[in-house]
Order: structure tokens, then sequence, then C-alpha cells
């Protein structure tokens, strides 16, 4: 079913998604290097603590020692960012796969019985999509105290409404098609049909919207560490480092950029990281589902 | 002759909900009223026009659909369907009415008892490009019917996938293959070859052909008459195409708007039709030969819709030869001439 | 060469992923003068991309690679090459001299405009200074017909109208109108406009026998029936009296007792109006029933062309002879044709039907055999 032939066609067709899936492995292969090109202070346990060199508030510019700088108490950027990318995969890959098992298992329940199952599954849904997202996840972290922890599951509370939703439609235009009749008139069980015959054929337009997700998700979280509702202090954390940022976005008269490297660097990785995976999204559509590509 | 496959009063309706709460608000009459009786090794042809309930017959006969009343029957002796009708009628004799229908009549069955039918008749579907799951193989598509049944799996499994293929045409390379990569007509004996796989009694056919074209559907009906010989298969052959039906099938039966208006063999049905609609559609239906000009009846307006079907005979509104008597009551189906069945007041001579 | 339509050397190839796919290869066809031309032929034999090519509406990754497709609109006069115009002078022949019907009669209407809207837009589009006259016309009437008190205030705005319309009808493309017909009031002028051409529409769909016209026309497609919305693709089709109708299996989806409604209205306006029809279909049993010459195709190429009685009753080429044996006729079993039809990427080389042909021979695999005329009118590409 792999046909790299038509996966390098795609890629040549489309440059653009070709830069995405680049940009991903060269943020997979820091996140996976992350002890070696950062390696951790000896002597302190948690990996995710930012080494610290003072307690000075004001920020360093980069140096030989600090190779990002240091930003406010004196937190080593670089670290912070590299073991960042570590924290922001284990966000998005963690969020985004329970609220794919979550999503496909209730949408498909709703989808295949309808019935009273959908009814009451969708009204569920609707009470979760009810509340702006954010706000929901904030108070979820909120009731569950900050922590990189309560971050995951706001953020697998918010988004799920939408997969099962998204699972819930797909499985409703294929649930009609004719092999799945033919699938039933063979004496197949609801739990074969689902799992064979209508999944595969529906689940990759919910593995496209997953991948462009990713981003959103980490976006998520790094704004949520950003009102400090995140990991506790000091974590290694692109959402902290920003938070971090915030009184030195701009310097004193006369040198408004003084401290762009507090603010800008962390920004950056979380700009790269979500187009990045948003272009992924885009390679996944134009692989898999040859119908939506671009011609 | 004891009939492998038997319907009596057979009905499949479908409501329409309307409002606010679904309430239902009438009924499409797909199938209404069905009596059919269909010999072992007989190949039985089910004509009609679109919206005339053919499918919809097909499909429930084998149970993929259920039906609103009415009783199936799949090899059931005739003292049983005849004890079951009769008590149908009577006061009494409850209990032994449910038995009996518990036992014999496939309208009751669900749940585990319809999958042991399955495995006795299948339904090869009309569009071959929909009618495989695009992203299984043609060996997992064919002996999936194996394994849900429990009879094989693994390398016995798909020793008897190649053997089946072999059978319709096709060879061992093909199974690992995916249905894309096949044409209509190939993709067609895939699924013939999968309502092979359990050793069905009986296979109904829904349109297999028209999606195909010509000489590729003279290359499927060829197959499906060896295999009926061979495999000693009884067909329900469900088309809107008169000639393929004249050419293949033993008797035919014509159905209008839920009904069945005439039954007999193939000959009798195309040279001397007796229902009008009948007369109708073989007349309508196009000869390749630029030569002979058929004294044409163009049949005036459209097929009623089967929500609303028109009152006592349902094709007196479009039938020339339409009397007062046609518009109040209904034919019946009766066997007229030994074992010609029609349903019409004034049938022609 | 008094043909309506002459195509010569006709090669279309697809530019595709797995390779260069040859679709059409050097296809040569006449069409004449209030002629129907039936194309058969199974599906991939190329009949409806002929159809396109004619309208210069293949698709890509499709493109006409060589060939002149001669057209003859007024009969005697200039013939115009079809594959040299400029993409507007195209458009302007589309729809008012060559008009094409589709398959698919759901997929050929827009389910938001009502029939009316559908069939103007054509009208609207090749023939407005007929409207403009209407309209005109239709304000003389009541300019003519004016009484009482309310008539007399609207007079002026009649007279307005009525000069409107008649510049309009002598120079529909004039900017200036076009400018005026923006201004917001002015605007509702230009409403008895689209109410004439409604009126032109009710009458096309008069001409194909749609009962109650008028109440159709403000109908949505998916009020009518299969047959009826065919007959309403027919009315656009014919709305602008098109030398060519082009008719690209306009039966295949509807019931028999329908198609054989729809084919004696094809056959009733075959006289009624000046245009040939090219009628596409794999149906050979119904291009028996309605074409003058039939015209066989496998695989990209014409096989055997010849008048209907001589093709049914004589069929010279080996495929001809196949297809006709695989119709299911009455009392006649259909004998299947072996083998498969061919991948394009993979075609045989010489004949391409010859892998599959009884009468093969040495010469049938290596060179492709030429139309040539066996008897008048009947042509046939074949060694044997």
């Amino acid at each position: 079913m792999i046909d790299f032939k038509f996966i390098w066609y795609q890629m040549r067709r489309n440059p653009v998604s070709l830069a995405g899936i680049v940009i991903v492995a060269i943020f997979a292969l820091v996140a996976i290097l992350a002890p070696v090109i950062a390696p951790t202070p000896a002597g302190q346990r948690d990996a995710y603590l930012i080494p610290r060199e003072g307690y000075s508030p004001v920020p360093q510019p980069p140096s030989w020692a600090h190779k990002f700088g240091t930003t406010q108490g004196q937190y080593d950027i670089y670290y912070g960012v590299i073991w960042g990318t570590r924290s922001a995969f284990k966000v998005g890959l963690a969020v985004i796969g329970s609220v794919l098992l979550l999503g496909i298992i209730l949408g498909s329940i709703a989808g295949y019985f309808g019935g009273i199952i959908d009814e009451i599954i969708m009204r569920v849904t609707d009470v979760f999509l009810a509340f702006p997202a954010l706000i929901l996840a904030m108070a979820v972290v909120a009731a569950l105290g900050p922590s990189l922890n309560s971050v995951l599951i706001a953020l697998i509370v918010v988004s799920w409404p939408a997969y099962a939703r998204l699972v819930r439609g797909d499985i409703l235009a294929i649930r009609e098609e004719d092999y799945v009749e033919a699938a039933r008139g063979v004496g197949a069980s609801h739990f074969r049909i689902i799992t064979r015959h209508i999944l595969p054929n529906s689940i990759y337009p919910v593995f496209i919207m997953a991948s462009l997700d990713i981003g959103a998700v980490v976006l998520s979280a790094a704004a949520l560490s950003f009102l400090g509702l995140g990991s506790p202090e000091g974590y290694a954390d692109w959402g902290q480092m920003i938070q971090f940022s915030r009184n030195w976005i701009v310097g004193p008269p006369g040198h408004p950029l003084a401290y762009w490297y507090t603010v800008t660097i962390p920004g950056l990785f979380i700009l790269f990281f979500v187009l990045g995976w948003n272009l992924l999204g885009d390679a996944f559509r134009d692989i898999l589902d040859p119908k939506l590509a671009k011609r | 002759m004891e009939a492998l496959v038997e319907v009596r009063h057979l009905k499949t309706h479908f409501p329409i909900l309307k409002g606010l709460f679904r309430r239902p608000a009438g009924a499409v009459r797909a199938v209404d009223d069905i009596n059919l009786a269909i010999r072992r090794e007989q190949w039985m042809g089910l004509v009609g026009e679109s919206g005339c309930g053919k499918t919809t017959l097909g499909k429930t006969i084998i149970r993929l659909l259920r039906p609103t009343s009415g009783h199936i029957y799949l090899g059931a002796p005739s003292d049983a369907i005849a004890e079951i009708e009769s008590l149908e009628h009577s006061r009494d004799g409850h209990h032994r009415l449910k038995a009996l229908r518990r036992e014999h009549d496939l309208a009751t069955f669900s749940g585990k008892r319809i999958k042991g039918v399955r495995r006795r008749m299948q339904l090869v579907h009309q569009d071959p490009y929909t009618s495989l799951n695009p992203r299984m193989k043609i060996r997992d598509i064919v002996a999936e019917p194996l394994a849900v049944h429990g009879i094989m799996r693994g390398k016995q499994a798909s020793e008897r996938v190649a053997n089946i293929l072999r059978l319709v045409g096709l060879s061992e390379q093909h199974m690992a293959r995916y249905p894309h990569q096949f044409s209509g007509g190939q993709r067609q004996r895939v699924a013939i070859a999968r309502a092979l796989a359990t050793n069905p009694e009986f296979i109904v056919f829904d349109e297999p052909t028209s999606a195909l074209d010509v000489s590729v559907q003279a290359q499927i009906l060829d197959l499906l008459k060896h295999l009926k010989a061979e495999e000693h298969l009884t067909y329900l052959y469900i088309t809107h195409n008169l000639s393929v039906a004249e050419t293949v099938c033993d008797s035919i039966a014509v159905m209008y708007l839920g009904k069945i208006v005439e039954m007999g063999t193939a000959l009798e049905i195309f040279h001397s039709p007796r229902h009008p609609y009948t007369q109708a559609l073989v007349l309508s239906t196009p000869i390749p030969d630029p030569k002979t000009k058929r004294v044409r009846i163009i049949l005036p307006g459209e097929v009623p819709s089967p929500a609303n079907p028109p009152t006592g005979c349902r094709f007196h509104p479009r039938c020339s030869r339409a009397t007062e008597e046609c518009r109040s009551t209904e034919p019946t189906l009766e066997a007229k001439e030994g074992s010609r069945l029609f349903a019409c007041w004034h049938p022609l001579e | 060469m008094n043909d309506l339509l002459t195509i010569k050397g006709l090669t279309v190839r697809f530019h595709i992923y797995e390779g260069i796919a040859p679709a059409l290869q050097d296809l040569d066809l006449a069409i004449g003068q209030k002629e129907t031309f039936g194309l058969v032929g199974e599906t991939g034999c190329g009949k409806t991309l002929t159809a396109l090519a004619i309208l210069r509406l293949i698709p890509p990754p499709g493109k006409i690679e060589s060939g002149t497709i001669m057209f003859n609109a007024n009969g005697g006069s200039e013939p115009v090459d079809l594959l040299a115009l400029s993409e507007p002078d195209m458009r302007s022949l589309r729809g008012s001299r060559i008009s094409m019907i589709f398959q698919e009669p759901s997929a050929a209407l827009n389910p938001v405009f009502t029939i009316g809207d559908q069939i103007a837009e054509a009208i609207l589009l090749h023939r407005p200074e007929e409207v403009y006259q209407q309209a005109a016309d239709a304000v003389d009437q009541r300019l003519a017909n004016a009484a009482g008190p309310v008539s007399i205030l609207a007079r002026p705005v009649w007279s307005v109208e009525r000069r409107l319309y008649r510049q309009l009808a002598r120079n529909p493309e004039s900017v200036w109108l076009k400018f005026v017909g923006r201004v917001p009031l002015v605007r509702r002028l230009l409403w008895r406009i689209s109410v004439e051409a409604e009126k032109m529409a009710a009458e096309a769909l008069k001409d194909v026998e749609i009962p109650d016209a008028a109440r159709v026309v403000r109908q949505y497609p998916h009020q009518l029936s299969g047959g009826m919305k065919q007959r309403a693709v027919i009315a656009m089709a014919l709305a602008c009296c098109p030398k060519l109708l082009i008719a690209d299996e306009p039966t295949t989806s509807l019931d028999v007792t329908i198609e054989a409604q729809i084919l004696e209205l094809l056959r009733k306006l075959k006289v009624d109006t000046e245009a040939s029809i090219l009628y596409i279909t794999h149906d050979l049993a119904v291009a028996a029933q309605i074409c003058d010459r039939v015209g066989v195709m496998y695989s990209g190429t014409l096989c055997e062309v010849a008048t209907a009685e001589e093709m049914y009753g004589n069929p010279l080429h080996p495929y001809t002879k196949a297809l006709l044996a695989a119709v299911p006729k009455p009392g006649v079993e259909p004998s299947p044709i072996r083998g498969f039809i061919p991948d394009p990427l993979s075609l045989p080389p010489g004949c391409r039907f010859h892998p599959r042909c009884d009468y093969a021979t040495e010469m049938c695999s290596k060179e492709t055999p030429t139309m040539r005329e066996v008897t008048p009118g009947h042509l046939v590409a074949c060694h044997v």
C-alpha cells in the first residue's frame, strides 16, 4: 500500500510538502538528540529543569557560554528550547494520540449504530463544544493544578469532540457503501464491519486533520504555559520561555530590541514547529487522498 | 416440484417520517404483497424499471432488509409452508404457527440464525466499482465469508480462494492485488467469487452487468451459465434489460410499482405478453436491427411514486385499455393458462 | 465537401504519472448535413473524448496533439478549423452552433437555478438581440393597450424602456447600455428582459414536449423526474438552434420506457430542426433505432463506418461482428468476445484488436490498418 515512487512523485510536484517533512524531521532529530546537543549539567536530576546561572532578572545576550543567551532569571535559552522540543512532541503526540483513540471509538459507535446512541453521544459533544476552548482548558488546568500533565488532560478534554464528530460524519458516509452491505450480506459482525471495512476507508481525513492539529495543540499548550497555567517554573517548555520574556519584549528606550533573543528564539521554534506539521498534514493529504490533492 | 425459494405475501414498506418528531406519515411501499416461487436450479429473471421495487425484493429475500410482513422460505418442506398458510387464516393454533414460523420462515429470523442462513444465499451487487472494499486485497475479500463463518483460515482459505478464482476465470496471481487494479468485468468476477465462497445454493444478482460493456456482459453471462451448471445453483437475476433476461432466464417475473404483474417463461413473456405493461416493455426494448421498425407503444407519463400508488390496478393511469374496473379494483396475480400468471382485467390476446 | 463536420488525423494523448497514454489515434470522421451519426464503442474507446475534442473541452492532462476539425457552419461557405480557433471564438460557437447533451441530466443541471434560468442563460448568451427585440415589442403592446390613470403615470417609464430595448436590440454589446443597466433604479427596467427570456425558455420546453411548460420553467431540477430533466437538457441544447448536436449517451441512465420516449422525441427533432446529431452510445440497439450512419470505435481508433443497414446487415470488421454477436437479442444467446480491452498504456502493436480477433494474420500484429472504402459509403480499417 505504500508506494514510494508515488510518494516521491507527489513530493516533487509539491515541494512545499517536502519542506514540511524536512522540518518535522529536523525537529524530531533535535528532540531525540537533546541529551547530546544540550547536555544536562552534572548532578541535575530532572533533565527538564533549565539550568540557571545566577538569579539576575536581566537577560543576557548570546555568548559562548549561553549560545542563545539567557532569559529572565538567567535560564539558558538554548537548553530551554532544545529540551522544549521534547516537551512539545510529548504534548502534541500524547494529546493527539488520545484524542484520536477517543474520537474514533466514540465516533464509530455513534455513526454506525445511529439512533439513540448517536443522539446521546452527539449531545455530549455539543456540551463540550459549547465552551470556548481556551477557557475550558484553563478551567481544567486550574482545577487540576498547574503542571504539564494537567495541560495534557485539558487539551484532550477540549479537542476530542471535534474528532468524534469528524469520524461520525465519515462513518455515516461510508456506511451506505455497497461493500459494507456486501459484508453484512456475508454475515460479518458489527465489530468486523467497523474495523475492517468502514474505518480503513474513512480514517485518512482524520489522520490528516490530526497532523494539522498537532501544531495547534502545541500552540495551545504554549498559550496555557504563557498564562502560567502550565508546567512549573523553570521547566523546559516553549510557552514558559515566552512567559519569561514577557517583560523584556521591548527593551529600554533607545535600545528597543535589546532583548530580542528572549522572545524571538522560542517564538521561531514554535513557528517552525507548527508550520512543519501543517505542511506535513498537506503532504499526508497529497499522498493518502489523491481526490483532494492539488493536481 | 418443490421450490427452493418461496415468498408469500411479502411486503417491505419504508416509513416516511415527517415533522419535528419524525412521525410516520405514510410509507414507501416498495414491495407490496409479492408471491414468488423459484425452483431448484432455475434461472428466474426479475424485470422492471427503476423504482419498481425489484432491488428491494431481492435484498429482502436474502434478509439484507427487514420485511414489514410476509413469509420467506429457503428449502422449507412444502407441507410446512402449506400449514403455515392455513394457520395464518385460522383463529387458533397461534403457538403452532409461531413454532413453525420460527423454524422455517426466514422473515422471523434475526441475529445468529440469519448468519447461519447467509451461508446458503448470497447477493452480487450492481456496481462492481463500489461493491469491493478498496483497501482489501482480493484474497481477503473472497476469503472473508470463510473467516466470518469460521469455515477455514490461513493457508487452507488461500487455497480455496485460488480455486474459486480459477472457477470464475481469474488466476492466482490476482489474489494479492487490489480492486482498483482491475477492470469492471474482472471486479464483478471477484464479487461472484466472493458469493461462491461458502457454497451457497441460491444467488441473487442485482443488475450485475448494467455497469459493464456489452462484450464484458456477454462474458459474465457465459460465466454465470457455466457456474450454474457446475455448482447446481439457483439464480434470481434482477435486471431492467428485457433482452438480457430473455436470452438467459428460464422464467421471468415482471414488476411494476411493487407488484408482480406478469410471470411466465422467457419465450412467453417476450413473444406473447398478456399484461399491457409487459407489452410496452417488450416493444420499448431496442433491437440492434435498423430494419425492424417496431410498432412502438410509447407509454405516456412517468412512473408514479411508490409512496402514493394509484388506486385499483397500479398501471391504469398509463394504460390505454383502462376501464372503470381497472380504476377501482386491483387485479390479483392469478394462474390463467397453466403456469402463466398475470394480473390484469383486460389482458392482451 | 458539403459535410458539416470533418475530422482528420485527430490525435489526443494523456500525459499522466504512469506515462503517456494515447487516447485517440489518427481519427478520421465526417458528419453530413442533417445526418444522425452514431458513434458506438465500449468504455474507454474514446468516443466521449472525440466529442470533447470537437468542443475543445478536453481536460488536462489530455492534450490534442495533431489533426484538424473542419466545421462547415454555413453550408458552402468557409469551413473553419475548430482546433485553430481562439478561445473566445470557440466560446461563441459552443452552445450556439454546436451543443452537447450529457449522460446524467442531474449533473448537467445546476440545482440552485430554475430550469427557465438555465435555458435563458444560453439564450441570453447567444441570441440577446432577439430577447431585447421581444422586450421592446412587449412594451409596445403595453403602450398600445394602456388605459386608466396608472398607465398615464407609467407611460413615460415605458417609453424609456422601449428606447432602451430598441437600442440594446441594435447593439447588444454596447458598454454604455450595460452601465445603465447596472444603476440600481434603472436595473428594474431590465427585469422585463428576464421575463421575455423566460418566455422563450418556455417555448423551448414546449418544443421538447414537456407538458405544462409555463409551470416547469419555474421549477428546480430536483422537482423533475429523470426523463423530464433530460428533455430540459435537450431544450437547453437546442435553444440556440445549433447546427450540430452532440449527444453523449443521453438515454443510458433512463428506464427503457422513458428511453423510448426520448428516442421518439429525438426522431421528431431530427425532422423539425436543421441540426445534425452526433449520437454517442455503447448500446448498439439504440444506435440502430435512431442513426443514419454508424461508426464503431475500438481503443481510440475507428474500425468501421457505414450506414445503419449496411453496418448491421453486413458487418465487415471482426470487432463489429463480434460486438453484434455479443449483444443480447431475442432468441439468440450472446456470445462473448475473448480477452479484455487493452490498457491504453500498453497497446498491442499493429491492429489494436488483433489479440482478440479470430481472423488475425501475421500482418495484423505488425501494421496498423488504415480505413479503406470497401463498398461506397462503407469504410473499414482491417487487413482481412
